[in-house]
């Protein structure tokens, strides 16, 4: 298997694959960033999550649109604008749902998978209606283009590298919200006792649906990045879902560490396995040890100690 | 109210209802295709019928009911696509005798797990032990180490995830995302012509009647009441010394076999087996006919089936843009205002009238007035 290839040849190509893992990675960590938030925090299993990450990226593919049609000399730049847009529409569009659907279920946590799953059917006929069955692709800014030669056999794409600073400094973002921020210790507050947290004067039922909000929200930053490195369709956004609810539960449902360190693992086992064997084989070899581990360690990597 | 293992008299009514109407009035009223359609939707019916004991009574929430059905018709499949591939009927391939599928991704040889479904008796074991013992095994690990509810969900739809792509991606020994197709023969019989579609309709149901008795036998049974204790208060069940592991692996068990024979089933009637029945969304659509029908229901699970795809064919034949929406909206309808489905509208709002009108029907007897006497228990 390695006869044909020099050590320093195996060398570059581990760091490709590792490369290669690592977009992957920044792709699993921002959508199961927003999940961790949905279900980890509120319980809640969203199945309508890739939806929302799909509206992020036609928000992305619009703006681009616009940008080229009325101010082309500003293009280089409209990736940024079009984050905060698909950041705001998911987001509202996460708090509508919120309020017209899921409060009425936070009681009956599996049947918000049945109720999101209609919903994400719905979605996906809209988005076909909207804007036809066809994958589009977003025009890339000419200084995304290209690639960084780091060595002489080693080479990585700019919007590869893009995409992880991208993932990094939301991360960050995410993660000083959530522990550092007033707002993040009332969700927390909820999430742990929502009947002491309204007894001490959160409004939880805003808490919820701002909660809510936020990680659609994140989900549409995450389609934003996603069409950085692929196209987008009406039905992409299923082909994550599960890999992300599993991104979730190995990481340990409540623990954010634990998302990310569970995405950089998946995905790195993913992208070395795919240089041995076929994609589907690599998929399956992955997934397998995944629920393998979890038959082991149910509560994933990293628990938190709750009673229950 | 006789007091049988298997119903009560209501039940019964309905049980014969549902045979009238399958063995009877959906024959005579509907063509061959469109009762081979009936044949196909009751497939799922088989699926359904499981989930409502695993799902209903058992309070397991499986979205990976779609690999049991997967694992059934694959060995119905394979045994079929056996006697299809005889060395006369494929002599003008390189390797005669073995399925084209296999010929053309350059296998020479039949893989070593094909060569016991030459036989039918090995298949039929096979259909029922192979899922069984998956299931068990799923189960065991998950139920073992109090593994339940959402995380049961999930990693039930990865497992699903997973075997879709190994079928897709094994190309050389399951037919790839085609499938197996071009089933002929069983036994010598051939299952494509009208009459043998009429036979292997009748077949079915008559399966189909088998799996309710064991529903219902389930039901009536210490087990289903204490499948049912466990849904409401888990705790309180496992500290009456039952073994709550023990009986959530039976339900899921008996619900990967039900859904395996759904399975063999679609591979007769159908024709042909594929991994788009296999993955995450049938799996998920066979929970929503069990949650259109009801899922506390048995009954209602068929009706919801058959609705459910009635609907789809129909509505996705004329308005196919329409159809996810509304198969969308009915989930969330369903889950927002009608939780226990059809038969919970039939047993909330229907029955009653029904039992309304025929009591004021009945003349009454002399001496007895409206509510003064509770349930026919004897004045003193």
């Amino acid at each position: 298997m390695f006869g044909d290839y020099s050590l320093g040849d195996l060398g570059s190509i581990f760091v490709m694959q590792g490369f290669a893992g690592l977009i992957l990675f920044s792709v699993y960590v921002l959508m199961a960033l927003g999940l961790a938030i949905i279900f980890g925090q509120m319980g809640v299993i969203n199945m309508a999550h890739g939806e929302f990450m799909i509206l992020g990226a036609y928000v992305t593919w619009m703006t681009s649109n616009l940008f080229q049609a009325y101010m082309p000399g500003l293009f280089g730049g409209y990736f940024f604008l079009a984050m905060i847009l698909a950041f705001l529409a998911s987001g509202a569009l996460g708090m509508l749902v919120e309020w017209v659907l899921i409060r009425h279920l936070y009681k009956r946590p599996l049947d918000t998978l049945l109720a999101t799953w209609g919903l994400s059917l719905m979605l996906q006929q809209a988005y076909r209606s909207v804007f036809g069955a066809r994958e589009v692709g977003v025009e890339l800014p000419q200084w995304m283009l290209g690639s960084l030669q780091v060595t002489s056999s080693i080479e990585v794409p700019i919007n590869g590298v893009f995409v992880m600073c991208l993932t990094v400094l939301i991360t960050i973002v995410v993660a000083y919200v959530m522990f550092k921020s007033r707002w993040g210790r009332q969700v927390r507050a909820v999430v742990q006792n929502r009947i002491m947290a309204g007894a001490v004067g959160i409004n939880t039922e805003k808490v919820d649906r701002y909660t809510f909000g936020l990680g659609c929200g994140i989900a549409g930053v995450a389609g934003s990045a996603f069409t950085m490195i692929g196209s987008t369709g009406p039905t992409s956004g299923q082909l994550y879902i599960v890999d992300t609810f599993l991104v979730v539960v190995f990481g340990g449902a409540a623990s954010l560490l634990g998302t990310i360190a569970s995405a950089f693992s998946i995905s790195q086992t993913q992208s070395t396995l795919e240089f041995f064997m076929s994609g589907s084989m690599a998929k399956v070899l992955t997934l397998l040890a995944v629920v393998g581990i979890l038959m082991l360690r149910p509560q994933g990597l990293f628990a938190l100690k709750v009673r229950k | 109210m006789t007091d049988n293992r298997f119903f009560n008299r209501s039940e019964l009514i309905g049980i014969l209802v549902l045979a009238v109407f399958l063995v009877a009035v959906l024959p005579l009223t509907l063509d061959v295709f469109r009762l081979n359609l009936v044949a196909k939707y009751l497939t799922y019916a088989f699926v359904a019928l499981g989930l409502v004991i695993c799902w209903g009574y058992g309070g397991i929430l499986s979205l990976g009911q779609g690999v049991f059905f997967g694992l059934g018709g694959y060995c119905m499949a394979m045994f079929l696509k056996l006697e299809a591939s005889s060395v006369e009927n494929t002599k003008i391939q390189s390797t005669p005798g073995i399925p084209d599928f296999m010929d053309w991704n350059q296998l020479t040889a039949l893989p070593f797990f094909w060569k016991p479904f030459h036989s039918l008796t090995f298949t039929v074991a096979a259909i029922v032990l192979v899922p069984g013992i998956f299931a068990l095994i799923i189960g065991t690990a998950m139920f073992k180490r109090r593994v339940g509810g959402t995380y049961f969900a999930i990693i039930t739809q990865a497992v699903a995830a997973i075997l879709t792509i190994l079928i897709v991606g094994q190309q050389g020994y399951t037919g790839g995302i085609n499938g197996m197709t071009d089933l002929r023969t069983l036994k010598g019989w051939d299952i494509r012509p009208d009459h043998a579609k009429i036979a292997l309709y009748f077949f079915e149901v008559g399966c189909l009647f088998v799996c309710i008795m064991i529903a219902q036998f389930v039901r009536h049974s210490k087990l289903g009441r204490i499948l049912v204790a466990m849904r409401e208060k888990e705790d309180r069940v496992r500290f009456s010394g039952y073994s709550v592991a023990n009986f959530k692996i039976f339900a899921f068990c008996i619900a990967a076999v039900f859904a395996a024979v759904g399975g063999a089933m679609f591979a007769l009637n159908v024709g042909f087996m594929s991994p788009s029945f296999v993955g995450i969304v049938p799996s998920i659509e066979m929970v929503i006919y069990t949650a259109v029908g009801g899922r506390l229901s048995i009954l209602g699970a068929i009706y919801g089936t058959l609705l459910v795809n009635f609907a789809k064919t129909s509505l996705s034949e004329t308005f196919p843009e329409l159809w996810l929406f509304g198969l969308g909206g009915l989930f969330i309808a369903v889950v927002l205002a009608f939780p226990n489905g059809l038969a919970g509208i039939w047993g909330d709002y229907v029955q009653p009238r029904i039992e309304r009108l025929i009591a004021s029907r009945k003349p009454k007897p002399e001496g007895w007035t409206d509510g003064s006497v509770a349930d026919g228990a004897p004045a003193e």
